[in-house]
């Protein structure tokens, strides 16, 4: 998804069984009788005859690479089991988890991660039969804490972290709040006007076809934030004991 | 002229409105003539029970239903030997265009509500079917478009309605998957020749050709606007 | 139960080479007996090659339905019998019995074989009910083709039990007159495999079908008509293959109505 954001290019809308050209099929596209079709409604580009397709719809396609925000359903003796808003659950192995040694025989893995905690991973391997496994090993990755939850179509998680990050970056400044959003369509967010953050999100879930969307989004948290005392971000306590610092910078860089 | 005004070969008026409902993944409305549908789509999604999971692909499963209140006199609610048949044909005729084999281990749940009821219900839940499936972004390979056609009077004519359903001599509902060219729902009850019913297929082949275009023409214009601003 | 491996067979079909040696147009061996079961009004055992089923016609008075008040009822219905194929199970009926009976029901029904309008008692109040029940006995493919045969066979071989027009008993021990009844439908079914059409599938070949197509056909005034239709399976029929399979089932029919004894 990050095409979107990076560059500007002609993208044709397509709808399932609309010829892409000769080449080469790839996400999203088909091949048959010496032609690529699109699978999907979306984007279709092509680069050096390799057509594919940017879904504008549909539930969350995990793909390799991708940052997401799971939640802990199982932990069994050395992998926590994390819902990752998709058919197929992920499996988070303990060294990726955790830099330290761990004495599996003295340890709760709960300790680290409990059940419901949720969590910024990344996916690291997805086989064909769907066996995602994620990692934290890089430093954006870390626990949730507090906080509250957003759902959006994960298709349109590119507009809501906008051209460079522009329109979270946004959202964060002007609602002081912390955000992470996740590829897989949910969006984390924390601070004293986190209503007000939210509600911008899902404008944007739902006008994401609209004009001038950014200024739409800018006005409308100038005039709710006008009576609210802004309180930037602090780290808090929380933030401090997890050992996978972060900082704000780095939230949008996925 | 028929009945209602139509020509032979002429389709009931169409409507058909693409994301009607909320929770949803995907979801259409069909209308044609007085017959109305609305689909709705889910998943893919983990499979429960369990054990009518598929290893290599998506299990596809669809409920039709018709509204107790679509019908003249009150249609009992839950399903009924007739429903479940239809269910059946509708999963069948949307199988072949739809790339189950992606989503593994999966299950895609199609449901199909008939709110109002006057002939070819099965066409016009088929037509909401499809729309809704490209809603959900399941990848498809094409769509599939439905209607029926029939002997009315001695007449061959297409997109049986009204009258026509109960005095009519021939009903012969297909599915049609343009790309291929095959026919993947294709039912008959009625009594006719060979020749009137190669006849009576061919019309209904060529309203599904119809319907088609209707199909892309409405999907196309409910996503236009997020395609042109997709860099503000 | 895997005798052939499935893609050793399709490339067999695809040379027009089908396991038993049949040509793609031709049914397996017909063996049709009637008057089985005593304790039924009509029945009959019907068996394609390995294929066997037995329909049973039950009669009994019942209320009309409000939209034809003059009429008798219908009613099919088809048991997957578990014994008949490790993959039937008890429990409610599947959609494949229900899609099974309910072709059936067409066949005959629209036909117009059977004369309703004389299975009126009292308008409104009293009519007959026939209930054609269809036990699948052994499984091996084309259930459809056989359980049409077995139940129009059943209905030729009903006598309908004795009736008090006074009380509406009914003495079942007594069978008097035969049901108003005049033809004989048939179904037919043809499946895909590897772009070629056959006739009368087996098992193993219903097995790695793309898509399977029923007519029902009968004689009217010495004319071929067709009464029925369905497809089954995921796949589909272009055009062609469809005009191929009425021309096919217009020429094998007649060899399946042959098989009947009025």
């Amino acid at each position: 998804m990050e095409e979107v954001i990076i560059e500007r290019k002609e993208r044709k809308l397509v709808i399932p069984g609309e010829e892409l050209g000769e080449g080469r099929a790839g996400r999203g596209a088909y091949y048959e009788d010496g032609k690529v079709f699109s699978k999907l409604v979306g984007l279709a580009e092509n680069r050096d005859n390799l057509h594919f397709v940017i879904p504008l719809n549909g539930i969350y396609n995990p793909k390799r690479g991708d940052g997401i925000i799971g939640k802990v359903v199982d932990i069994s003796f050395s992998k926590w089991i994390i819902d990752i808003n998709s058919p197929y659950q992920a499996t988070l192995a303990l060294n990726e988890a955790v830099d330290e040694f761990v004495d599996l025989n003295k340890t709760d893995l709960s300790k680290f991660f409990n059940y419901n905690d949720l969590i910024f991973a990344e996916i690291f391997s997805m086989s064909r039969t769907k066996m995602i496994q994620l990692s934290m090993k890089d430093r954006k990755c870390r626990k949730l804490r507090g906080g509250r939850v957003v759902h959006v179509t994960s298709a349109k998680v590119p507009r809501i972290i906008g051209k460079n990050g522009s329109m979270v970056e946004m959202i964060k400044e002007l609602t002081g709040t912390q955000i992470v959003v996740g590829q897989n369509g949910i969006v984390w967010v924390k601070g004293e006007n986190e209503d007000v953050a939210i509600e911008a999100i899902n404008v944007i879930d739902e006008k994401s076809h609209m004009q001038g969307l950014t200024d739409h989004v800018k006005t409308m948290l100038t005039e709710k934030m006008k009576n609210r005392s802004l309180v930037k971000h602090v780290h808090t306590e929380e933030d401090a004991d997890n050992n996978k610092k972060h900082s704000e910078e780095e939230e949008n860089s996925y | 002229m028929r009945n209602d005004g139509r020509k032979f070969n002429e389709l009931r008026p169409m409507e058909a409105k693409i994301g009607v409902l909320k929770n949803a993944v995907g979801s259409a409305y069909f209308k044609m003539g007085n017959t109305i549908a609305i689909a709705g789509v889910f998943g893919p999604r983990e499979v429960h029970p369990k054990h009518d999971e598929d290893a290599e692909k998506a299990i596809l499963r669809t409920r039709y239903n018709m509204a107790s209140f679509s019908t003249e006199t009150r249609n009992r609610p839950g399903p009924s030997r007739r429903s479940k048949e239809i269910s059946m044909v509708i999963r069948n005729a949307l199988t072949p265009v739809l790339f189950l084999e992606d989503y593994p281990k999966t299950a895609i749940d199609v449901y199909i509500e008939v709110l109002q009821a006057d002939a070819s219900t099965r066409c016009v839940s088929l037509n909401a079917a499809t729309l809704a499936l490209a809603d959900a972004g399941v990848p498809m390979r094409d769509f599939v478009a439905s209607c029926s056609a029939g002997k009315v009077g001695d007449k061959i004519v297409l997109d049986i309605a009204g009258k026509e359903d109960t005095d009519g001599q021939v009903d012969l509902p297909v599915a049609y998957y343009p790309k291929k060219r095959l026919l993947t729902l294709i039912q008959m009850d009625g009594i006719v020749t060979k020749d009137e019913l190669k006849t009576i297929v061919s019309l209904a082949k060529k309203g599904c050709e119809q319907i088609y275009e209707v199909q892309k023409k409405v999907i196309k214009e409910k996503y236009k606007e997020v395609g042109h601003n997709d860099n503000s | 139960m895997i005798t052939v491996d499935k893609e050793a067979m399709n490339e067999m079909i695809a040379r027009n080479k089908r396991l038993d040696s049949r040509e793609l147009d031709q049914f397996r061996e017909i063996k049709v007996e009637a008057g089985v079961i005593s304790s039924a009004e009509g029945s009959s055992r019907v068996c394609i090659g390995k294929t066997e089923v037995i329909a049973g016609v039950k009669m009994d008075l019942a209320e009309p339905f409000p939209d034809s008040k003059d009429e008798g009822v219908l009613m099919v219905n088809a048991e997957f019998v578990p014994l008949a194929f490790e993959k039937f199970e008890t429990g409610p009926p599947s959609d494949e019995s229900i899609e099974l009976a309910r072709v059936v029901d067409r066949t005959i029904r629209e036909s117009q074989i059977l004369d309703m309008k004389k299975l009126c008692i009292k308008q409104g109040e009293k009519v007959w009910t026939i209930f054609i029940d269809i036990d699948i006995i052994d499984h091996d493919g084309n259930l459809i083709d056989a359980a049409t045969l077995a139940s129009v066979q059943a209905l030729l071989n009903t006598r309908m039990p004795k009736m008090n027009k006074e009380t509406y008993e009914i003495d079942y021990k007594t069978k008097e007159s035969p049901l108003p009844i005049n033809g004989m439908p048939v179904s037919l079914s043809f499946v895909k495999i590897s772009g070629k059409i056959l006739i009368d599938p087996s098992l193993q070949e219903e097995d790695s079908m793309d898509a399977r197509f029923t007519v029902g056909v009968f004689e009217q005034n010495s004319e071929t008509k067709f009464c029925a239709m369905q497809k089954g399976g995921t796949g589909g029929f272009t055009m062609e293959e469809l005009d191929m399979m009425l021309d096919i089932a217009e020429e094998k029919s007649r060899e399946l109505r042959n098989v009947i004894k009025e």
